[in-house]
């Protein structure tokens, strides 16, 4: 049977851009179809803006790899139009249970809050992921979008001349050049369109190997999230075993620094490892099997001219935590609005430079957590595992000792603190909702507000009037007004109001707060609004 | 109470200070670090102040 990543879903096929006489020009071209460059091109066709996606290949994601998504990833494929198929797909869980040596210390419930469309967390394959973004590239193409993926597209060269892009494409029928006003690299951690352009990528380096393989089994564990520290089966090492589609297992077995990576990777050594692990009579088949040596790095700006980095290639953290293809899907979410208003001519470039802000606090975010979960499952001294294994002896007997056990802290929202857009804030309301912060969901009669809000301006008058649209020099804001007595259990209320009776949000396009009030004033609006759009 | 207390406030210092030997009797070097980090959690957990833990990791340092 031919497994999904080994279908082309973008065969190459010659496009008549390769015999313009003149390099063909384009407003935007997105460099990788992995999950963020999909996604990334799937939202600027919302826009309507015409996208070029290049990839060196033609098929999905090889293996498993990015499996983990979380609420707020869920809400973004959900405004690009996916959500649906992908958390129908995927499997939803909520336990974990922690491992020390031979027993289980503890299990933890994740207890999912009330009133939220999307559950906390969902595991598929990054193939069914890449395959679903597909899905929505096609209707969108059936819409009339201008929206391409040209595959076996190889970027071999960039050049960036004053307001132009020039890339150099290879293809199985040799080279062409392409024109665009901007770039956007989405093409992984080994990024070439970085070092074509000669971009830094510093950070630290973990010393360890990760052995990660995909197996497929008719087993009883259960939809749990499994993590050991110290196994019998994986001496002074870690594992996580996590469930996905289809009986699909994520096995990850540490395995530390001095290995011969493609001897760890033949069958005959791996498949003894997982035996040991999941008990000699386990019947297993091995999917796919890949060994990772992670990195925790950034680089320093995510925007160079007209050139934008995104997701890996813009920074790398450790497995651990969901921060991987999670983050890469807010990068995205946080730029293409922003590129929108530029191409318009309704918002100065200078409004992309906030995009280094803020998913640069982002990237910083993610790589302090990831950089201390990797601290906690290897420590880096002999003082540094004697306190891990105190911990986790500790945890075994007391409460305390439980949220200091640090297996992958995973993947929460950024809240764009002392962002350049933020604008007006009401103290009296809650902080969860301060500008700056993502759209917290909330029931809203029979549908969702993260339904309600996203790619447009939004003002939301909570218990209160405010007009139906506005046009802010160019600028559309759309108006609506919510009830909170609609919310039995009290969530909107909660979480927008606090002790007041009314307040008005303005939100951006990628459903985060641009500031809040009170009462409604139209210069108010208008003046955050030039703010958010780097008008100001 | 939001600052670290290095007035004296253990009663009977002598007791405690045997009771705190005495717990180490017997154990190796590396059972020995194992029970100080428990205990070292256990005590951070009861004062639960992030300001008073973190004078007190300051006040630990050896006077140079």
């Amino acid at each position: 049977m031919s497994k999904i990543f080994e279908t082309p879903l973008y065969p190459y096929q010659r496009s008549a851009d390769q015999d313009a006489p003149a390099p063909a020009r384009h407003p935007v071209i997105v460099i990788g179809a992995g999950p963020i460059g999909l996604a990334a091109a799937i939202d600027l066709a919302q826009h309507d803006i015409p996208v070029i996606v290049l990839d060196d290949n033609d098929k999905v994601s090889w293996g498993s790899r990015a499996i983990c998504y979380a609420k707020r990833p869920l809400e973004i494929l959900d405004r690009l139009g996916c959500g649906d198929e992908f958390v129908d797909k995927g499997v939803v869980w909520n336990l974990g249970k922690v491992f020390f040596d031979e027993r289980k210390i503890y299990e933890f419930d994740l207890l999912p809050e009330e009133g939220h469309k999307r559950p906390a967390f969902v595991n598929l394959q990054q193939y069914h992921f890449e395959e679903y973004l597909m899905h929505r590239v096609v209707a969108l193409q059936e819409e009339g979008k201008k929206l391409e993926v040209r595959g076996m597209n190889r970027v071999a060269g960039i050049e960036e001349q004053g307001e132009t892009v020039l890339v150099t494409i290879d293809t199985p029928e040799g080279s062409y050049r392409l024109e665009c006003d901007w770039l956007i690299a989405c093409d992984g951690a080994t990024s070439p369109a970085r070092k074509m352009l000669n971009m830094d990528f510093i950070g630290r380096v973990f010393e360890d190997n990760f052995l990660i393989a995909d197996v497929i089994m008719e087993a009883d564990f259960p939809t749990e999230r499994w993590f050991w520290f110290d196994p019998p089966f994986n001496r002074n090492q870690s594992a996580l075993l996590h469930k996905q589609p289809d009986h699909v297992w994520r096995i990850d077995l540490q395995l530390g620094w001095n290995i011969d990576k493609d001897e760890e990777k033949k069958p005959e050594n791996v498949i003894p490892r997982l035996k040991a692990m999941l008990g000699e009579d386990a019947k297993f088949e091995l999917e796919w099997v890949s060994i990772y040596t992670f990195q925790c790095r950034r680089m320093e700006k995510f925007r160079h001219g007209r050139v934008l980095f995104a997701g890996d290639s813009a920074h790398q953290v450790s497995p651990f935590g969901a921060r991987g293809a999670n983050s890469g899907l807010q990068d995205t979410d946080n730029l293409i609005w922003k590129l929108k208003l530029v191409i318009d001519g309704v918002a100065p470039e200078g409004l992309l430079d906030s995009y280094d802000y803020e998913r640069i606090l982002g990237a910083d975010e993610n790589i302090m957590n990831s950089s201390r979960s990797t601290d906690f499952i290897t420590p880096k001294s002999d003082v540094s595992r004697t306190f891990r294994n105190a911990v986790l002896d500790l945890a075994e007997r007391f409460e305390f000792a439980r949220p200091l056990v640090n297996s992958g802290r995973l993947s929460i929202p950024s809240v764009y603190d002392g962002s350049p857009l933020n604008g007006a804030d009401d103290d009296d309301l809650p902080p969860r909702t301060r500008p700056g912060a993502p759209i917290v969901d909330a029931p809203v009669g029979d549908t969702w507000l993260t339904d309600l809000i996203g790619n447009r301006f939004q003002l939301v008058g909570i218990n209160t009037e405010v007009p139906a649209s506005l046009d802010v020099d160019g600028v559309r804001v759309e108006g609506m007004r919510i009830s909170s007595a609609e919310d039995s259990d009290g969530h909107l209320q909660k979480r927008y109001l606090g002790a007041e009776d009314q307040a008005v949000y303005l939100f951006r396009p990628d459903q985060h707060v641009a500031a809040r009030w009170i009462d409604y004033s139209e210069n108010a609006v208008r003046a955050a609004l030039d703010t958010a759009t780097g008008r100001a | 109470m939001t600052k670290l207390n290095t007035k004296t406030n253990i009663s009977s210092p002598d007791d405690f200070y045997a009771d705190l030997i005495a717990a180490h009797e017997g154990l190796s070097k590396a059972e020995s670090d194992a029970y100080n980090a428990r205990l070292i959690l256990l005590l951070a957990n009861h004062i639960g102040e992030r300001k008073i833990l973190a004078e007190a990791l300051e006040a630990a340092r050896a006077h140079p």
